[in-house]
């Protein structure tokens, strides 16, 4: 995880579910190269075959609200998207997001400072985002330790190999 | 498995449900929200999806799963394989299970819809930090457990170590009094809560249930309750476990319980106090599930409807099969509708049959399919073309979320569902009570 991320930013409008990130018709491919061909394909239909590696994704309220599919945020890692910002996320697509290594930030009052194309600047431990091309910006929280750290090792699977690598051991029942 | 009441788990301060299963979970005394816990799992389900913990969990590199004994795998959103690709994930599941001697394998033949499954073998008691790969979830906080949904690259590292971290929960407290008038039922009261809380009203929270309304339901009931906090952005949605309770867990509880009530005095960050007298059936209106207003401000609309689904784990339970078939005896479905039924499990499809109800539904002109997920989620069965519109029992009606992205979808008690397959449009189910 770099510590500032900038990219040219996509826009979506609240309550992106998941549905239409990846429509359940998809839902038995597994294979991210061929999810990322379909990923918004109801939300936001020119992004997928548009979207360069790098390029963030700024939604408004309850950001991927719905089912617990992980193909959502797996399409978008495949992709390559730097960072996803919104107002705020539904709680599974937050935890898949984050797990799956995608630096995901809830930035209330984010959505209304950006236009499609317009590049945007996160910086991760100062909890600030900004509009390059306006200069507008808005502040967040930043994520917890755990969350910063799980993002640094590189998603969930780096970090839980690390720890069972340092000895971790079931906890007893 | 005797029934036991409320087992004291000490804590300084009063605390609800979900901050005193977790504290236990994670083994402290006492939690407060917005604390991160690492919350020992007890049960971890799997479906269709775990086909993709399959990969991290061996890059994570523990040798074995944690407990084999506390994870169920139940497929259920393509049984059988309707296309090769569902195919594919139920073999990655066969034979991960197979090399990882996990044998609680609900497979086809034995299957149900996951949730379902859980519930009728009593894989989730009181107390109990359950998670499943699949968002509704939820719906097993009915027995006083926290039940969550969790995606497949976390489930891997639950499997290889018996726990995740979670945040804990500000709880929202949804007290409900009053009685169910005819042809209402406790679908049309989450409809109406979740017209109230919205889907974003409990994004992150615990929802618990309590008042002499939610003390009168059955479990299958509650269930039904719970499943739709999902829809209201909940981690979990739970009920504190009672006599009904204990008496359904009785003789399939597979595991110790560790039951606990909320504190008299415990810390609620919002409370909803609903009565029910007089309240009318409830519709959820296309594009959202909180999209919610009385049936009948829409049944002198005319709402054509192309198909009706009667089916998912909100309500397939054989109780709902029952009211439906109820409501259908001596009636045909409307011309030109799809009726598709679809019980949650393969032993509701067996009580469904020793019944008479599939002969009532099939003769009547409805279909009456194998249990699965079905039309429920628009990727198997009973999906939609573009512009038209479907009366269904299940939980959600995104845009997209049963075929075409412009499809219409009207959510509904069961009864409900069936009043508008016999009309051929939204219609009022106490007209055939
Ligand atoms: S019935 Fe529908 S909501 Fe329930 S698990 Fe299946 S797809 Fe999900």
């Amino acid at each position: 995880m770099r510590e500032v991320i900038e990219g040219r930013v996509w826009t979506l409008p609240d309550d992106v579910d998941t549905d239409q990130i990846i429509s359940g018709k998809y839902l038995t491919v597994i294979d991210p190269n061929e999810l990322k061909k379909h990923v918004f394909e109801i939300a936001l239909p020119e992004f997928a075959a548009n979207a360069h590696p790098g390029d963030i994704v700024v939604a408004g309220v309850n950001m991927g609200s719905g089912s617990s599919r992980e193909h959502a945020p797996q399409a978008l890692k495949a992709i390559g998207v730097g960072a996803i910002v919104a107002d705020s996320f539904a709680r599974i697509f937050f935890r898949n997001a984050i797990n799956v290594g995608i630096p995901t930030v809830e930035a209330p009052g984010v959505r209304k400072i950006f236009e499609k194309g317009d590049t945007a600047r996160i910086e991760m431990r100062g909890g600030r985002v900004q509009n390059l091309r306006t200069g507008d910006s808005v502040s967040f929280p930043p994520l917890p330790a755990h969350l910063l750290e799980l993002l640094e090792a590189g998603g969930l699977v780096e970090k839980v190999k690390r720890e069972l690598h340092a000895g971790a051991t079931v906890s007893p029942r | 498995m005797s029934a036991q009441g409320p087992n004291a788990i000490r804590a300084d301060g009063g605390q609800t449900l979900a901050e005193k299963i977790l504290a236990r979970a994670g083994g402290l005394d006492h939690v407060v929200p917005g604390q991160i816990v690492e919350g020992r799992v007890d049960l971890a389900m799997m479906h269709e999806q775990g086909a993709q913990t399959v990969a991290p969990f061996h890059e994570m590199g523990a040798p074995r799963v944690w407990d084999p004994d506390r994870v169920v795998i139940a497929i259920d959103h393509w049984v059988p394989a309707s296309t090769e690709g569902a195919a594919v994930l139920h073999r990655i599941l066969r034979q991960f299970a197979k090399e990882q001697g996990l044998t609680h394998f609900y497979d086809v033949g034995n299957h149900g819809i996951c949730h379902q499954i859980l519930a009728e073998h009593g894989w989730v008691v009181p107390g109990d930090l359950a998670v499943g790969t699949d968002s509704h979830t939820n719906m097993l906080g009915a027995v006083g457990a926290v039940a969550a949904g969790i995606g497949p690259t976390e489930m891997a590292a639950v499997l290889s170590l018996g726990r995740l971290w979670l945040r804990v929960p500000p709880t929202l407290h949804v007290r409900v009094r009053g009685s169910f008038g005819k042809g209402v039922y406790a679908k049309d009261l989450i409809l109406r809560i979740l017209g109230e809380v919205k889907t974003t009203g409990a994004t992150y929270k615990a929802i618990e249930f309590s008042g002499p309304t939610i003390s009168a339901l059955t479990m299958s009931e509650r269930f039904t309750i719970c499943n739709m906090t999902t829809e209201m952005g909940a981690k979990c949605g739970m009920i504190a476990p009672d006599a009904t309770t204990y008496a359904f867990l009785e003789k399939i509880a597979k595991h110790p319980m560790h039951p606990v009530s909320p504190d008299k005095d415990a810390h609620y960050e919002r409370i909803i106090d609903i009565d029910i007298d007089g309240m009318e059936p409830m519709v959820a209106c296309p594009y959202s599930p909180d999209n919610v207003r009385p049936l009948m401000d829409l049944v002198p609309k005319h709402v054509k409807v192309d198909q009706v689904f009667l089916g998912s784990c909100t309500n397939a339970r054989i109780d709902d099969l029952r009211e439906g078939a109820r409501i259908l005896k001596g009636h045909k479905v409307a011309p030109g509708v799809r009726f598709i039924v679809s019980p949650a499990s393969t032993s509701i499809y067996k009580q469904a049959l020793d019944e008479g109800l599939i002969e009532t539904f099939t003769e009547a002109g409805g279909v009456f399919t194998n249990s699965s997920c079905s039309a429920c989620f628009g990727g198997n069965m009973g999906i939609l073309a573009p512009g038209e519109v479907c009366a269904s029992s299940s939980n959600r009606n995104f845009p997209g979320r049963m075929g075409a992205k412009d499809a219409e979808i009207y959510l509904l008690s069961p009864a409900a569902t069936v009043a508008a397959a016999i009309r051929g449009e939204l219609a009022d189910p106490r007209e055939f009570l």
